[in-house]
């Protein structure tokens, strides 16, 4: 950290408020064998993406070229979501639209997907046909079910007759509204797969908001979770105490549960060891995987399920630049697959990207935090949170000795946080 | 705002001015690392510490170097009651406590 050290202080600060690219050889930041400006393609728009393609135009003074991909007309939160199934939010609540990124930053943005990757050409294939170039590419896909995991899931998705909704959208609105149309008395069960998985406490999270839109509109229902681990994998002690205080004998937690089969017209979850269970309402949740383009373009070399880059910038191990950012990743230790964590990877990774354009020296040392709240009702909440840092001995990130903890107890304090934090966040990303 | 822009156009130019071809100096290179480092705290407190309206989080931004060092190692050393600060600032050195101050206090 002795770096800034020998400068002049003043003006370091000057360049870090006027946009550092422009302060970095305005002519260096240039397409490869091209008089325009090198261009940077994101695909993705969700915590990872979104984070990326702006802080591109801030920390390049806009002088990159930044396309966004994104199929969806609007952002929808993950996180918080729950809530939409607790009934507390709706859906208008947890969606921020995109124009923001064009008008405040001058991000060009393109609502499609990307079929396909020519690595050695540098070129992203649009579902319309469209081929777009780049200098760099940031891959931001998020996760893709396996779906062969657990036998006949596919189908019972495709028929919306057992939805994830983990990724929130209209998935999110169909579970709602299949615990509205579940009779009192009934029963609704969730099964996680064995970790890692997208967002770590947000199964138990979950299990929370059902039981507290169970507990003044349906008494007699009851919320099963079926966890293929051996434990509550994040934040135990703390979902724990709030199942046996205000969720007792609604909420029933089963671990050892790994999902192996569906039967959609039965109601049933099969399991590889543990007896069938019986639900009125179904969210069965398979084993999970980098985005389907990181995996079909041949970035997911960890296993074939996850993607592992060089940390201090997020580049592919697999591709020159190709970087892959937020729940596609092979995460470091003790790195969860988190929004906030995808929105840290991103600024690494941007800033990482306007340096090596400059021919600037890439931060030796980069941070990342994470701060992750979790609704136990519509009101109350518990947080997990932790600092990570660049160790270059071992080139990987590890949490900083000491620091990092746990709410002491589900409150209402942190509730307010937790609804601050998203507000900030989105912002933070897009607007 | 207007004297935000104002300052922030002025020194602006005078970077591209007197960098226009220069390879990037190690001052650009740090204030790169400088603004990366004070990202991290941006989820919770807005873009370069300046807050979404009726936050319910301090800003940042334009804040006395002093008063932010001074609050940060009171969070560190936990003499601050706090819910998730306490264990975020834990994870900072006293030296980008500073940084981070620096950054701020620098904001309009």
């Amino acid at each position: 950290m002795s770096a800034g050290r020998g400068l002049d202080r003043r003006r370091v600060l000057q360049a870090a408020a006027a946009g550092v690219i422009a302060s970095i050889g305005g002519c260096a930041v240039r397409s490869a064998g091209s008089s325009s400006a090198a261009r940077v393609v994101v695909v993705g728009g969700g915590y990872g993406g979104a984070t990326a393609a702006k802080y591109l135009r801030l920390l390049s003074g806009g002088r990159l070229d930044v396309v966004l991909v994104e199929p969806d007309p609007a952002f929808v939160s993950c996180p918080l979501s729950n809530l939409v199934l607790g009934g507390s939010r709706t859906m208008a609540d947890i969606t921020r639209p995109y124009t923001t990124l064009e008008r405040a930053h001058g991000v060009r943005l393109v609502h499609d997907r990307v079929d396909r990757i020519d690595l050695a050409q540098r070129i992203a294939i649009l579902g319309s046909g469209q081929r777009l170039n780049y200098d760099k590419l940031v891959l931001s896909p998020g996760v893709e079910m396996v779906w062969d995991s657990v036998a006949g899931l596919r189908a019972a998705s495709e028929q919306g007759r057992i939805v994830q909704a983990w990724k929130a959208g209209p998935e999110t609105a169909t579970l709602r509204r299949q615990l509205e149309a579940m009779p009192d008395g009934g029963v609704f069960a969730i099964a996680i797969p064995e970790t890692p998985y997208r967002c770590p406490p947000g199964p138990y999270e979950r299990a929370c908001q059902v039981a507290h839109y169970f507990k003044s509109a349906k008494p007699k229902s009851k919320v099963l979770i079926l966890d293929a681990n051996e434990d509550v994998t994040s934040k135990g002690p703390l979902f724990k105490r709030v199942w046996a205080e205000s969720y007792a004998g609604m909420i029933e937690y089963r671990p050892q549960h790994k999902a192996s089969a569906v039967d959609a017209a039965a109601g049933l979850v099969k399991f590889e060891v543990q007896d069938d269970v019986r639900a009125d309402v179904l969210n069965v949740l398979p084993t999970m995987r980098a985005g389907a383009v990181a995996v079909q373009s041949g970035l997911a070399n960890a296993n074939g399920r996850w993607c592992l880059v060089n940390y201090l910038n997020f580049e592919s191990t697999a591709a020159r630049h190709v970087h892959v950012l937020g729940d596609s990743i092979q995460v470091a230790p003790a790195m969860p697959k988190s929004g906030h964590m995808a929105n840290g990877h991103a600024k690494v990774a941007a800033a990482a990207i306007v340096a090596e354009l400059a021919d600037a020296e890439i931060d030796p040392a980069p941070m990342l935090t994470n701060t992750c709240y979790s609704f136990v009702d519509d009101q109350r909440a518990i947080h997990v949170a932790s600092v990570h840092e660049y160790v270059a001995a071992e080139r990987t990130f590890k949490t900083v000795a000491g620091s990092g903890g746990l709410s002491s107890a589900a409150n209402e304090l942190e509730g307010r946080y937790g609804w601050n934090w998203a507000r900030t966040i989105w912002a933070d990303a897009l607007a | 705002m207007r004297a935000f822009r104002t300052t922030l156009l002025a020194s602006l130019s005078a970077l591209v001015a007197a960098h226009a071809s220069a390879a990037p100096s190690a001052a650009d290179q740090e204030a790169l690392r400088l603004r990366s480092l004070a990202s991290t705290c941006a989820q919770c407190h807005g873009t370069d510490g300046r807050p979404v309206a009726d936050s319910i989080v301090p800003p940042l931004a334009g804040r006395p170097e002093a008063e932010t060092v001074q609050q940060l190692l009171a969070f560190k050393a936990g003499t601050r009651a706090s819910t998730v600060m306490t264990q975020l600032a834990k994870g900072y050195s006293d030296a980008q406590i500073r940084q981070l101050a620096g950054y701020f206090a620098a904001q309009r």
